[in-house]
């Protein structure tokens, strides 16, 4: 019952490493891009949310209102005005300088709040369950993995069903065409950092409801972002949450075996999927 | 030997006279810091060759670094061996590691690459922690009885440490300049410039991929042992450190000039000023190091060395081929 019980849990889980994995394969998706501050971005979202609480006295999630916007300018502004520039047929250049945003944005957090480890406080639904025989499921874990099934299928519908995801697509396809026919593409990427940036708020906030974080806690939220996206299938977002499920499961299976196992388990069925299906379980196809 | 190599060389064997000689003149501080600034150099030079030339962007270097420190202690600890003959068998178990790991990651690409670095020094460092007779997450120490293998003094075993480092250091550079200007050194320079014309006309990007990242991982894992045989004590925090093994050597190589091997040079020189400068602020000098770093990447690529060679027109290691005849 024990592991049917942690099954569970690690669906859940994988709802929150979803939300980390979203942003980052949008963003890959639309300009190849990989941000190797993801994790830091979300962390500062995070923060971001306790000094709007700490001002306005609003519940984290009512705070949603005030972060997502704010993160989504704070991401159009870094692509126009940084990103973009490194953006061309040389690799390096973006992941240096996003491995240099990390840096920078950790050790000025640390700066700015110490290592005190923070949360934001959600009352009551922190620890409200809902039973279902033997097995309890958590209504905050249940509401994180409903809200990025819904997010997903709103970027979905975003990408297939709006002009601007048509210039997404088209960017994403061949972007010097899509200049051709009149697309701004350095617009079009900034957007979608933007957007990229609004799931990283939604995505922090929940993570600082859940679990304590501090200045250095970005990292890790990357690294389990970028395991659920290539185990899901890189530049699908149905693959993602599936990706986030797989590892959820794993972590949570791992540490049923040993505390100390559980992000070690998470890591090794990363590798085994790298080494049997390197296209990850759900590839786009094309 | 050409004119440009004789100075090269004459100038390396200069440059490891003068810090060869620091016991000499130097105190015990100051030659403590001679010797991390070679373990820098060192570390600076091999990363270069991998995301400057080969274009493999790890930063999951620390895995190598930590695995050559874990195989000093075990060795030493667990099997008896003499601290310096681990040297050798660091740099084979770090380049027989990277192989593996060369088989998975390399199916990354990019940045992908990149992240998939860093899970898989994660998982070494994990597996170490949960290793209970080698002291799990809290580490271990070297016996002192051990360590008078090198030499009776604790003086002695200082310089004789400090030696090993600027060996280290100067060392890689030299190798890496001889590399460069060698045969395979021409198919990494056109990698580096450019890896599809680089394919076009027969370079086996795939294996000279593979070859430059198992040599700079064994390499790398020597120095991690030399570090901590200094260091006397080993943690899986401290060996599979991200910031202090990667982090910094990667702001060193891009702020002095990333697919340059003056780059590293430099680079370590002004890591050095910057975070002696700024000390007393706590991780100020990593702020200002990102932003810098940021700044180099965004307007000028070639880093500081970049700009001297485009303004003075001038090479300290030149690497250039001239047509024959």
């Amino acid at each position: 019952m024990a592991y049917v019980d942690a099954i569970v849990q690690g669906i859940l889980l994988g709802g929150l490493y979803a939300l980390f994995a979203a942003g980052l394969s949008l963003i890959f998706g639309v300009m190849r891009l990989v941000n190797i501050a993801h994790g830091d971005f979300i962390v500062l979202g995070a923060y971001l949310a306790l000094i709007t609480i700490q001002m306005t006295g609003l519940h984290p999630f009512l705070a949603l209102i005030i972060v997502v916007p704010v993160m989504a300018l704070a991401g159009y502004a870094i692509q126009r005005g940084l990103l973009n520039r490194t953006l061309g047929p040389n690799l390096l250049p973006p992941i240096l300088v996003t491995f240099g945003l990390a840096v920078v944005i950790q050790n000025t957090l640390l700066m700015g709040f110490s290592t005190d480890t923070r949360r934001l406080a959600a009352g009551s639904i922190e620890t409200a369950s809902l039973s279902l025989g033997p097995i309890s499921i958590g209504w905050l874990p249940l509401l994180t993995f409903v809200v990025a099934v819904v997010l997903i299928v709103g970027l979905e519908q975003v990408f297939y069903r709006t002009a601007i995801g048509r210039a997404f697509r088209a960017t994403s396809d061949d972007a010097e065409t899509a200049r051709a026919m009149g697309i701004n593409t350095r617009h079009v990427h900034a957007l979608a950092m933007a957007l990229s940036f609004a799931v990283i708020a939604i995505a922090g906030v929940f993570l600082a409801v859940r679990s304590n974080f501090d200045p250095f806690s970005g990292p890790a939220r990357l690294i389990y972002g970028f395991e659920a996206v290539i185990i899901g299938g890189l530049g699908s977002l149905w693959g993602t949450l599936a990706g986030g499920v797989v590892l959820g499961v794993a972590q949570a299976l791992g540490a049923q075996i040993s505390p100390a196992f559980q992000i070690l388990a998470g890591h090794i069925v990363f590798f085994v999927i790298l080494a049997v299906r390197p296209r990850g379980l759900f590839p786009r196809m094309d | 030997m050409s004119k440009s190599a004789l100075r090269v060389t004459l100038g390396l064997i200069l440059v490891a006279v003068v810090f060869a000689s620091a016991p000499a003149w130097a105190g015990r501080a100051d030659l403590r810091l001679y010797g991390e600034f070679m373990s820098y150099l060192a570390l600076a030079v091999l990363w270069n060759l991998l995301a400057g030339y080969a274009g493999l962007m790890s930063v999951g270097q620390q895995a190598f670094v930590g695995l050559g420190a874990y195989v000093l202690f075990i060795g030493v600890v667990t099997l008896g061996m003499s601290p310096l003959l681990t040297l050798p068998v660091a740099f084979v178990v770090t380049g027989i590691a990277a192989a593996f790991f060369a088989l998975l990651l390399f199916r990354l690409e990019g940045a992908y690459f990149a992240i998939g670095t860093w899970v898989a020094a994660e998982s070494v460092a994990l597996v170490f922690a949960g290793i209970p007779s080698l002291g799990g997450g809290a580490g271990m120490s070297l016996p002192a009885a051990a360590v008078r293998g090198i030499a009776d003094s604790r003086e002695m075993r200082e310089f004789v440490i400090y030696w090993l480092l600027c060996g280290l250091g100067i060392g890689t550079l030299a190798a890496a300049y001889a590399l460069i200007r060698s045969k395979p050194g021409l198919a990494l320079m056109a990698l580096r410039d450019n890896p599809m014309a680089a394919m076009s006309v027969g370079v086996d990007i795939k294996r000279i991929r593979f070859w430059t990242y198992v040599l700079v991982a064994a390499l790398t894992g020597v120095i991690g042992a030399v570090i901590f045989l200094q260091k006397l004590r080993v943690s899986p925090q401290a060996a599979f450190s991200l910031p202090d093994w990667t982090v910094a050597v990667i702001f060193i190589v891009v702020i002095g000039g990333i697919g340059r091997l003056e780059g590293a040079v430099v680079g370590t020189v002004v890591y050095f000023v910057l975070r002696e400068l700024l000390k007393d602020y706590g991780v100020a000098y990593l702020i200002v190091l990102g932003i810098v770093a940021i700044l180099v990447v965004t307007f000028s690529g070639g880093g500081l060395w970049g700009l001297v060679e485009k303004h003075l027109r001038w090479s300290l290691m030149p690497t250039h081929r001239k047509r024959d005849g």
